[in-house]
């Protein structure tokens, strides 16, 4: 991957035209938005004050994370996949929004894909994109991409200014932070011929802080290694929800 | 008199020939940079084919060793720690020296035969050559720099704008690019030619000595210092105690796994003449010290490896063997490779 302009969704759109079966077609357009939140709440980066499951108040300052290898269940039980990834970052608005293009037509059924970034992308050299180190989402010591970073402050948290930091990443079991996630639409979402169909991806904070274990702001307000990792990596694979309506 | 004045003489024929062959290193060819897999090598790890050598990314991946701008102050480049005449080692340092005087935790280990490497660092925490620069590059006691300033300068530079642009053919100047080039240089120093090589192609003899200390290795240290690269690429404790002060523990620290803990990746062993001091933290200062490490084992820590066992009691005899055999893969050709000199010592750019 040597273009770094438009090659990750150069390449999204490759794999998904490549997995065409029958006849080249067009095929159609997905747009999938992504909202943050905080339980009901839109999430506002430090504006926002949020109560915990423990009722420990906190702000977030930073919310951005990976997903990747985008993939839509047909009715007929086929799959289509991307093997791209992107980089959401609430602070940047158009990372909020990925197209996909050259969707097969279809029903389909439901969307998978992974939080984080897959064990053999962390182990295969330089790359560019969403996967360039660059964009601060790396460990250089211990080689691998951090899948998500929560950052804010917290009034119970001990680190010093009170920081709440959470970088969750690794590739290796037992320390695999890597989730995948499969959600099932109510109603099977048609793409059409030229179309563009939208689904609409929900991410909550509060599911990251209290999904499966409800983190303690002053027993645990930082994780950036793989202490603690797969706890939190068990509690944001429960932070998304799905909808197709408009 | 008459000495002292051809003593002379001949200095000045060699200055004047060194001179005479000095552009020689510029001039890469494809050939120069051509990968071949050396006689008795296994099948490299490094995929050479996704970062095809050619003479303007290698170039270009010298220049980026040899480059202190790559440093936050512009002082300190790949080259500062690994120093080409010690196979790219520091030697005299037993941790390394980067910006405003920083020590750091750990030896520099010499680079060589990187593209056999399953991962890098004493403690295998890098798992790829391409992203092992991140490491030196962003460390704050290493070189404490950005990839985001370190693509800025390099945008800003014409001569980089051109090295690039020769390189790939456009003018995108990028990460992955940078790190291509250097994994490229890096991955492309090879020692294959010592008279341990030559010796077992049957190029060059051994003496007695020698052969002995082959024999003794062979028996009681190449489970882990395995031929022909003298790795086994695995994390071993070897014996020697943890260092209180930098609590170093090693492969654990990367696995999470306490069995790992104070595991150090086993190094291999070419042109270990040249890169004293030894071991992690660079505690043993010479090789003869490291031999009476080794053949004391009442004086190993308890959590050496079983394989330690093996060694026994080392005599003087012994030891001496081993000494000369250690000495022959000492390789000269690769120390000398004219591929490798800093291009800045002679470009006026
Ligand atoms: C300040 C000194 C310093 C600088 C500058 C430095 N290194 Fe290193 N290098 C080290 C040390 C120390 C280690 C071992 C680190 C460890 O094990 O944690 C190392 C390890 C390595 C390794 C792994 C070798 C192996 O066999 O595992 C490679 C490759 C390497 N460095 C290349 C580079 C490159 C390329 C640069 C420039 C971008 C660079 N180094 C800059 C000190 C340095
Ligand atoms: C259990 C596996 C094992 C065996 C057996 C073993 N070594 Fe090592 N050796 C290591 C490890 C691991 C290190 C690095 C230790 C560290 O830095 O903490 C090392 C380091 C060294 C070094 C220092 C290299 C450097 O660049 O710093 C030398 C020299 C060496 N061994 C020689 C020998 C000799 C000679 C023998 C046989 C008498 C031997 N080793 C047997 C595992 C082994």
């Amino acid at each position: 991957m040597n273009r770094p302009t438009h090659s990750i969704f150069a390449m999204a759109t490759l794999v998904v035209a490549m997995l065409l079966s029958h006849t080249v077609v067009a095929g159609g357009r997905l747009v999938i938005d992504i909202t943050n939140r905080v339980g009901p709440q839109v999430l506002s980066l430090d504006s926002g004050s949020y109560t915990n499951a423990l009722a420990q108040p906190y702000t977030v300052s930073m919310f951005k994370y990976y997903i990747g290898k985008i993939a839509l269940r047909e009715k007929n039980g086929s799959e289509v996949r991307s093997e791209a990834y992107y980089l959401v970052n609430e602070s940047e608005p158009a990372s909020k929004t990925i197209v996909l293009e050259h969707v097969p037509i279809g029903d389909y059924t439901g969307i998978s894909f992974f939080t984080g970034v897959d064990s053999a992308d962390n182990c295969s050299g330089a790359q560019d994109g969403a996967l360039d180190p660059l964009n601060a989402m790396f460990w250089a010591w211990n080689t691998g991409y951090i899948f998500l970073k929560l950052e804010g402050r917290a009034p119970a948290s001990r680190s010093s200014g009170h920081l709440l930091e959470y970088h969750i990443g690794g590739y290796r079991e037992p320390h695999n932070c890597i989730r995948h996630i499969a959600l099932r639409f109510k109603k099977s979402l048609p793409v059409v011929e030229g179309g563009t169909a939208h689904v609409h991806l929900n991410a909550d904070v509060a599911a990251v802080l209290s999904g499966k274990e409800r983190i303690d702001f002053a027993q645990l307000s930082s994780v950036t290694d793989f202490h603690n990792a797969t706890t939190i990596a068990d509690n944001y694979a429960t932070m998304w929800s799905v909808s197709t309506e408009k | 008199m008459k000495t002292a004045r051809s003593i002379m003489l001949l200095a000045l024929v060699l200055v004047l020939a060194s001179f005479a062959g000095s552009n020689k290193y510029f001039v890469i060819t494809a050939e120069d940079v051509a990968f071949k897999v050396p006689d008795g090598f296994p099948k490299p790890v490094y995929d050479f084919s996704s970062n095809h050598p050619s003479p303007e990314v290698f170039i270009l991946g010298r220049k980026l060793f040899y480059d202190p701008i790559l440093s936050r102050d512009s002082t300190i480049s790949c080259a500062s720690c690994h120093q080409r005449l010690f196979a790219f080692g520091h030697i005299d340092h037993a941790l390394s020296h980067g910006i405003n005087g920083l020590i750091g935790t750990r030896n520099v280990p010499p680079l060589q035969n990187l593209a056999w490497n399953p991962a890098f660092m004493w403690d295998g925490g890098v798992n790829h050559i391409e992203m092992q620069p991140l490491s030196p590059l962003t460390n704050p006691l290493e070189m404490g720099e950005t990839l985001s300033h370190i693509l800025l300068k390099l945008r800003q530079n014409e001569h980089y704008r051109k090295d690039f642009q020769a390189a790939w053919h456009d003018t995108v100047i990028n990460t992955e690019r940078m790190l291509k080039a250097l994994a490229q240089f890096t991955g492309l120093m090879i020692s294959c030619n010592s008279r341990y090589d030559k010796y077992i192609r049957g190029a060059d003899t051994f003496s007695a000595i020698e052969k002995n200390g082959l024999a003794f290795f062979r028996q009681k240290c190449a489970t882990c210092h395995t031929e022909p690269l003298f790795t086994n690429n695995a994390y071993r404790n070897n014996g020697i105690r943890p260092d209180t002060a930098l609590n170093d523990s090693g492969r654990g620290r990367i696995t999470g796994t306490m069995s790992d803990n104070y595991m150090f990746k086993v190094p291999g062993l070419r042109n270990v003449e040249r890169t004293y001091p030894y071991m992690h933290d660079g505690r043993i200062r010479n090789l003869r010290s490291v031999l009476d490490h080794y053949a004391d084992p009442n004086q190993f820590d308890t959590r050496a490896s079983p394989e330690m066992r093996r060694i026994g009691v080392l005599s003087k005899d012994q030891k001496d063997a081993l000494y000369a055999f250690l000495l022959t893969l000492t390789d000269k050709e690769f120390i000398y490779d004219k591929r490798f000199i800093d291009p800045f010592i002679d470009t006026v750019k």
